[in-house]
């Protein structure tokens, strides 16, 4: 009986032992080799982190979130110094930046003579003269379709998803900002301007839009409806949702309207509570560097835009990003606009009712 | 101490873990969520003033009153057509297929239940597409001329619930079935009872808690779940839980969607309190 309880003693040590804290800032063997990355799900391929784990003898432990709103919560249940590297939308970083997660970055330490123009958002990145993130990746939401059953032509006027033409073959992201402000653009309101006025004309296109929707899903929904041949066209989508898929059938294709278009940017930066800041540093500019671009871009998880012009794609990545129409696209196109909590809550009211309707 | 005395004590002794894993697991956090769902979001924070302004939002707002008014149409064709299909098989099952067969068919009906529930929604999905089984077997036999939409719509969410809580009624029934004396129904025949009387008047009244049980089990599954709406109905329609996701991931409104939760609550416990009565397998 004694034996059988020491035994079961030893083994709970064992056990306590492995399930123990893995914090994996907590312990100096781990300082060394370990960096702990909190970012959108096209880090955590396993492509764009080997060679950088390779050349610095590193392993980058990698969480992907969904919404800054997530990735805020994380941050608020994590140990000070947990996180070393953040992956952030650009336009969170301003209250990133307030609520004193990021750390201030040289500018001297990365190429922006290399970024495209207007993706450096100065505006954003930099807080008070001071950088704290740099921009990485951008894209679009707009409408990604199938070009053997819709022509290019047509998804370049913004107007054809009201054809009926396209009724029942049309799917909707299920993200009410950057299709709301798509809508918006539609009738000729930038989507900066939106205010609760414009709201029920808003609400009316997109009541229109409705008989021709057959579904509105996550990406993975309207990304499986495009590849399953459900439907067509994908209102919100962009080279984000077909990229990936581009391999399987070169018919996936996007575009930006003619009259224009939302254009969403991640930046990257280094918390600013983290014990290894000096390798955080590192791997921010091999992210940003020319051939983590091209990994980042092409990222399995999804596909988008580099921030750096220099990223090494072969023409065939190329193409599939539309690379010899960005600087239209990029001029043509609006950064996100983040309303303020009374008109978001009015917009949300909006497309609840276009759920519903 | 009497006997009587000592047998209680044995009796809550006994229950006492039960009873307090159940006030700790689910009474208690349902009391919190009744709480917070008399608390109001005001801004980004949580106003603690208790108020009813949830409860009057629910029933003034036509997208909340629309999603009950499509749960419950939804839920009720579900349980209906999936009685429908079950109840023959269960009978079938029940009193034609041989004793020894009995076994082997009742684990191939509950085989697709040993796969996910989100993988069968999927796989429905995939069926019910335009280019899906359905629609090809369709088109080659020359039913039709152009796919039918049949995926992304109501009647998917309604296809997907049945084929899911058929086999869950079939069991309840099968089980009823099977507790009904031979004699019964013999003695119905002697007495010059046609085979459709001999049902009407002995097999199903006997069988109809088997029926209730199915039912509600159906009922209370179904007006909850989240998922098969989602992915087979593709958005286009709110259903209550789909109402009270969008409160809490899109609006991080807790207070009403607790309210939503609580009214979901409130509607699976009137249903109970209508049946409540027959909601035993064991005939009375």
């Amino acid at each position: 009986m004694r034996r059988s309880v020491v035994v079961a003693f030893v083994a709970l040590a064992l056990v306590a032992a492995a399930c123990g804290d893995d914090d994996t800032g907590s312990t100096s063997a781990s300082e060394a080799t370990e960096l702990n990355a909190l970012v959108w799900c096209d880090h955590t391929d396993p492509a764009l982190l080997a060679p950088f784990e390779e050349a610095n003898n590193v392993t980058v432990n990698v969480k992907d979130y969904d919404g800054t709103g997530v990735a805020l919560g994380i941050l608020e249940q994590s140990q000070p110094g947990e996180w070393d590297v953040f992956v952030v939308d650009s336009v969170d970083v301003p209250r990133v930046v307030e609520a004193g997660l990021m750390a201030e970055l040289d500018p001297a330490d990365y190429p922006w003579d290399q970024f495209f123009a207007d993706v450096d958002l100065p505006g954003t990145h930099y807080q008070n003269g001071n950088l704290y993130a740099v921009p990485e990746k951008f894209g679009y939401n707009t409408i990604a379709f199938n070009n053997e059953n819709v022509p290019i032509e047509a998804m370049r006027d913004v107007e054809s998803l009201w054809d009926p033409a396209y009724a029942g073959r049309i799917a909707v992201y299920d993200y009410y900002i950057p299709v709301m402000e798509q809508v918006a653009i539609s009738l000729g309101i930038e989507p900066a301007a939106i205010t609760a006025a414009d709201l029920p004309a808003i609400e009316q296109r997109l009541m229109d839009l409705k008989p021709h929707v057959s579904l509105i899903g996550d990406v993975v929904t309207v990304q499986t409806a495009l590849a399953t041949g459900e439907v067509d066209i994908i209102v919100g989508g962009g080279e984000f949702v077909t990229g990936v898929l581009t391999a399987e059938n070169p018919a996936f294709d996007w575009v930006l309207p003619e009259q224009g278009g939302i254009r969403w940017q991640q930046a990257i930066g280094v918390m600013a509570d983290s014990n290894r800041k000096e390798l955080a540093t590192k791997f921010v500019q091999y992210i940003v560097s020319p051939e983590g671009q091209a990994r980042l871009a092409t990222s399995s998880c999804y596909w988008a835009m580099p921030a750096n012009s220099q990223a090494t794609l072969t023409a065939d990545e190329k193409a599939v990003l539309r690379w010899d129409e960005q600087p239209g696209f990029v001029a043509n196109s609006d950064p996100y606009f983040i309303p303020d909590a009374d008109l978001d809550a009015a917009m949300l009211d909006v497309w609840t009712r276009f759920l519903q309707g | 101490m009497t006997s009587h005395e000592k047998s209680t004590r044995k009796g809550w002794a006994l229950s006492g873990p039960a009873l307090l894993w159940t006030s700790l697991f689910f009474l208690a956090p349902m009391g919190f969520v009744v709480a917070v769902s008399f608390w109001r979001r005001v801004g980004g924070t949580l106003d603690r003033t208790l108020t009813l302004d949830n409860y009057r939002t629910i029933f003034e707002d036509d997208v909340f009153t629309t999603a009950l008014r499509s749960s419950l149409e939804v839920v009720l064709i579900t349980v209906v057509a999936s009685l429908l299909v079950a109840y023959p098989f269960a009978y079938i099952l029940a009193y034609r297929v041989p004793a020894r067969w009995q076994r082997p068919l009742l684990i191939l009906a509950v085989l697709p239940f040993w796969t996910s529930y989100v993988v069968r929604s999927y796989s429905w999905l995939l069926v019910l597409a335009k280019n899906g089984v359905i629609n090809q077997a369709m088109m080659t036999s020359g039913l039709i001329s152009s796919p039918i939409t049949l995926a992304n719509t109501r009647l998917a969410t309604v296809i997907g619930f049945v084929h899911f809580f058929t086999m869950l009624v079939s069991l309840t029934i099968y089980a009823s079935l099977t507790q009904i004396p031979e004699s019964y129904r013999k003695a119905a025949r002697d007495l010059g009872a046609s085979p459709v009387a001999t049902f009407l008047r002995v097999t199903l009244p006997l069988s109809m808690p088997g029926v209730v049980v199915g039912a509600f089990l159906t009922f209370v599954l179904a007006i909850g779940d989240f998922i098969t709406p989602q992915i087979l109905g593709g958005g286009n329609e709110l259903l209550l839980p789909q109402a009270i996701m969008l409160q809490v991931q899109r609006r991080g409104d807790f207070p009403l969607a607790a309210a939503l939760s609580v009214l979901l609550l409130v509607v699976v416990g009137a249903v109970y309190a209508v049946f409540a009565r027959r909601l035993s397998l064991e005939r009375r």
